[in-house]
């Protein structure tokens, strides 16, 4: 058992990363990886949401009746949401508003509901918290090495240090929409010979 | 029927639960809440009106009720006496409401400083009405007894070139939160006299 458990988690790190093997929530993921420190802000909130509607929804799949599993879902999925949007509010509050409206669009982002609906609803409890941990933390590190090159030749800085010296003229390229979508395909290349 | 029960009850379960359990959260982050708000939407332009005050005149803050709103008075302490207060009044601007942060002296009534908190004017042009010190420090010393109008409506305040409106719209934000002032001063000095700082430094 132990030995599953933790293959549900480490299958989150690389066989089933999102968003480059999942490829789902690319929304946020071009959105907020302008930045290092945005990027791990928005990974934490996606990892708690994650780990806590799966087990909630782990805990009540038998008996959630069929024809509203998803109104339901997506319930436990709002809830989690609010209660990180409060508290990041109230703790984190520039990073609160960098991130701006994406926090609360975690709750439309299908990683999550395609995690309840594809693993948790099927699962017990301890896999279907690891395989939250698993898809939430390698969902953060994919953010972060997104975040990392787009920041490093955009901005020349990383986590808001400068990385080159004054000379260095920053490729604004990487920190528009454009360079999301760029950097990401490539990285998805990149990932893609890998696997070959 | 009874299956279309058993879906309504499920549901009416989940938003309860739900409900019952964010109203809880809710309530016990929002003084925190309430407090970063004020502090990285107000407190810049705070703490430069309140120049070499000894304490933190966000904590240091009380609210008065005027008919349904709340308004929101911060205190400055200076030489160990709660010598100055501040209050936000909004006036029409280019765009929309110019929020404007006033600080008053209470024993001399004289204007200590002014600062935008929030506004939506053209960046470049009207913004500058928050950005241009010279264009607020106009407002300094001055006594509240008077009426501040731009130059071109025959008042004491060069406005800013090219953002006539915005800063006339700054000039009425002023001439509200005095108003206010005037209206709330009884009640301010009851306040004052028996205040209790929270955050003084020596």
């Amino acid at each position: 058992m132990l030995k599953r458990v933790f293959r549900e988690f480490i299958k989150g790190l690389w066989e089933e990363i999102p968003p480059f093997r999942l490829v789902l929530g690319l929304c946020p993921t071009l959105a907020v990886t302008k930045r290092v420190e945005d990027a791990i802000g928005m990974g934490l909130a996606v990892i708690f949401v994650l780990t806590c509607s799966n087990v909630i929804v782990s805990s009540v799949r038998n008996f959630i009746p069929k024809q509203v599993r998803i109104a339901c879902f997506i319930v436990v999925i709002a809830t989690f949401v609010t209660i990180v949007e409060l508290v990041m509010q109230a703790f984190t509050y520039h990073i609160y508003q960098a991130l701006g409206i994406f926090i609360p669009l975690i709750v439309v982002n299908c990683i999550l509901l395609g995690r309840a609906e594809a693993f948790a609803s099927k699962n017990g409890i301890i896999y279907s918290f690891a395989d939250g941990l698993g898809i939430g933390i390698g969902y953060t590190l994919s953010l972060t090495a997104l975040a990392a090159i787009r920041e490093i030749f955009g901005y020349g800085t990383f986590f808001n240090i400068p990385v080159f010296g004054p000379s260095f003229k920053p490729f604004s390229f990487m920190v528009k929409a454009p360079g999301a979508f760029v950097c990401l395909g490539l990285m998805l290349c990149i990932m893609n010979m890998f696997k070959k | 029927m009874r299956d279309i029960l058993k879906l309504f009850l499920a549901v009416t379960i989940f938003s309860a639960v739900s409900g019952g359990l964010l109203s809880l959260v809710r309530s016990s982050t929002r003084a925190r809440i309430e407090y970063q708000q004020l502090k990285f939407v107000k407190g810049p332009t705070l703490k430069e009106i309140m120049k070499g005050c000894q304490n933190d005149p966000i904590t240091d803050r009380f609210k008065i009720k005027v008919g349904k709103k709340e308004e929101t008075i911060f205190v400055g302490i200076f030489n160990g006496q709660p010598r100055a207060i501040a209050l936000e009044a909004f006036g029409k601007g280019f765009h929309g409401p110019i929020g404007v942060l006033v600080g008053i002296d209470v024993k001399t009534n004289k204007i200590i400083g002014i600062g935008v908190t929030t506004h939506s004017e053209t960046p470049g042009v009207g913004a500058r009405v928050k950005t241009d010190p010279t264009f607020r420090a106009q407002f300094k010393g001055l006594p509240i007894t008077q009426t501040f109008k731009v130059k071109a409506d025959g008042g004491q305040i060069d406005a800013i070139t090219g953002a006539t409106i915005s800063s006339r719209g700054v000039c009425n934000a002023v001439n509200n939160a005095i108003a206010l002032y005037k209206k709330l001063r009884p009640e301010i000095l009851k306040r004052l006299k028996n205040f209790k700082s929270k955050t003084l430094r020596s």
